[in-house]
């Protein structure tokens, strides 16, 4: 899976509440709308200035906080293609394999806004293309790619009728 | 080979010896969602076109984070949640009842038992000795589905409490300590077990605490060993014969191990806007700050012993006029107590606000919002920005004593002082 996109660079402990704020809780049935507030209390300009094909940077503990998988669901909703960031909170990289939004761990931080990457999944590497410097990242664990190459965990467990993670 | 408790409580679940960072599909006892994010797993659990729940005694739903709903999506996402037990006969925890992690504490979960919610703090029920984990809707909704899921067995980091605390500090003040020194993300992706003779002074009360904000340094769970403590607060539940002791093995293997000498702390506050951003209560960066709002209450210091702290402090003293103070029980059982034992009526005298048992003020929706610039200390577990619906305003966490104090002066104190 190969990816390109523009950049935009958050920093440091992004949380779910800045991703999704809890004074938008009342959107949560129409994501659709939630979806024009993403990562509104860490950038105001993002929703506004996101294009298709787009990918979020961030720095280390992306998406702390809170289990509410709306978060990355708004991203993806967006048109984010995939989230890159020095170190992802737990349950928000699991739910982003869940979903089907492609998640990397790597060093983040040469990437200035606006730049080109490209990243390749299988490979694991990540192209600054503006910049022309590459990082390396551990590929994702085996359970994780399979559930993310099938679009995410509910089509795999409609497609198998359960969980088929085990080689 | 010796077991961590997260390797022997996955163990049993997934039938088989497992260690860490063994791959396992594991049996679950109990999935709870809320209203946060219950409909988003009721809508993933129908997109899986499964007939019917695994296990719907073993299902909970809790109206409690905007409960009673302050507006009419709200409503409808309630109803939404209403018509989903009645279908399926998963089980419904109306307003008004309570968070869930206490409803869980009350009434469910015992040691031994494997627990996934749709809500990070579900870490809570570790103080049990139970393994207890957030996950998001759809790992919930294939749960729910299928009654397992799937797991990378985490390593565990020993924390080893020694001595005992010092008058004026209390669980909460161990948890933020610990999440200062080891960061927001230092247990990203393990387990937390706490071990060591101070783990014999806690009671269960205070274990529910500290599990309660193992995610905030990341954690997958904060484990609390079974024992005498765990026994004791079992029967004052009724459920006694639910108990069984459970311990780590001797040669259990912990990846990194932290000691913490309890009787060195002193009350912690966490700083605006991140959970590990801690300070001594009487450091210069935080003494003296002017507050408008206090909470004391949510799933973190909502139960009885927390309200019988602020209590010994807020007997016979008012809130500062310019400090409004809400108190937020974490369950209507817990209300009951604070009537039985005249607890409520020192909260009043106090000029305190009772809130409805639940979430109150701590996710941003309802009971308690913050004005631009205004500065809140609050029992609760996280103080991100625009966590109290105003990324305008700052939240500080503390203890219930903290908060009290605090609430009495409308600036931060060391309780110490007060009591």
């Amino acid at each position: 899976m190969k990816l390109e996109g523009r950049a935009w660079v958050f920093g440091d402990g992004i949380s779910t509440d800045q991703i999704t704020p809890g004074r938008y809780f009342h959107l949560r049935s129409n994501l659709k709308e939630l979806a024009k507030h993403v990562l509104e209390d860490a950038r105001e300009d993002f929703a506004m200035g996101v294009r298709p094909g787009d990918i979020v940077v961030g720095g280390w503990n992306f998406g702390q906080g809170s289990s509410r998988e709306h978060a990355p669901t708004v991203i993806k909703l967006a048109g984010v293609q995939a989230v890159v960031a020095r170190s992802v909170a737990r349950i928000f990289y699991r739910n982003c394999i869940n979903i089907g939004l492609p998640v990397v761990m790597c060093d983040t931080s040469g990437i200035r806004e606006g730049d080109t990457l490209s990243i390749d999944l299988e490979a694991g590497i990540l192209k600054d293309v503006t910049r022309g410097f590459e990082v390396p990242f551990p590929p994702l664990p085996a359970v994780m790619t399979r559930i993310l190459r099938e679009g995410g965990l509910v089509a795999h467990v409609r497609k198998y009728g359960d969980f088929s993670l085990e080689d | 080979m010796g077991q961590t408790l997260a390797e022997k409580l996955i163990s049993w679940h997934a039938g088989r010896p497992v260690k860490a960072g063994d791959f396992v599909l594991a049996r679950v006892d109990w999935m709870l969602m809320q209203d946060g994010t219950g409909p988003l797993t009721v809508r993933q659990f129908q997109a899986l076109r499964k007939d019917a729940l695994a296990l719907p005694e073993r299902t909970h739903v809790f109206l409690d984070h905007a409960a009673p709903s302050p507006r009419r999506e709200l409503s409808n996402d309630h109803v939404f949640l209403r018509e989903f037990c009645r279908a399926t006969g998963a089980v419904l925890h109306e307003v008004g009842e309570g968070v869930c992690h206490q409803i869980m504490a009350e009434r469910y979960i015992s040691p031994g038992d494997l627990m996934v919610g749709a809500d990070s703090h579900t870490c809570t029920g570790g103080g049990f000795c139970a393994f207890s984990t957030g996950m998001g809707s759809t790992d919930i909704a294939v749960a729910m589905a299928l009654g397992k899921t799937w797991f990378l067995v985490p390593e565990s980091i020993r924390v080893i409490l020694r001595g005992k605390m010092m008058p004026g500090v209390t669980a909460k003040d161990i948890i933020l300590s610990l999440i200062g020194s080891l960061g927001a993300d230092g247990a990203n992706y393990r387990a937390l077990e706490f071990g060591g003779e101070g783990v014999a002074s806690l009671g269960m009360e205070s274990r529910l605490t500290v599990a309660n904000m193992a995610v905030e340094a990341g954690a997958k769970c904060g484990l609390f060993p079974s024992d005498d403590a765990t026994r004791a607060y079992l029967e004052t539940l009724g459920r006694g014969a639910s108990f069984r002791a459970i311990t780590p093995d001797e040669e259990a293997d912990f990846g990194q191990e932290v000691e913490i000498d309890l009787g060195a702390l002193a009350p912690q506050v966490a700083c605006p806007h991140a959970v590990d951003n801690v300070f001594p209560v009487d450091g210069k960066e935080v003494r003296g700050l002017e507050i408008q709002q206090v909470v004391i209450g949510t799933c973190t210091n909502g139960r009885v012993s927390d309200f019988r702290q602020a209590a010994e402090i807020l007997r016979g003293r008012h809130r500062h006029p310019c400090t409004r103070l809400l108190v937020v029980p974490a369950s209507r059982r817990v209300l009951r107590v604070l009537m039985s034992e005249g607890l409520l009526d020192i909260f009043l005298a106090a000029e305190a606000t009772l809130v409805t048992p639940g979430c109150g003020p701590c996710v941003g929706v309802h009971a308690g919002a913050l004005g631009d610039g205004e500065r809140c200390l609050s029992t609760q577990n996280r103080n991100f920005k625009g966590r109290m619906g105003n990324p305008r305003g700052e939240i500080y966490l503390a203890s219930p004593l903290t908060a009290a104090a605090s609430a009495v002066a409308g600036k931060i104190v060391d309780p110490r002082e007060y009591l």
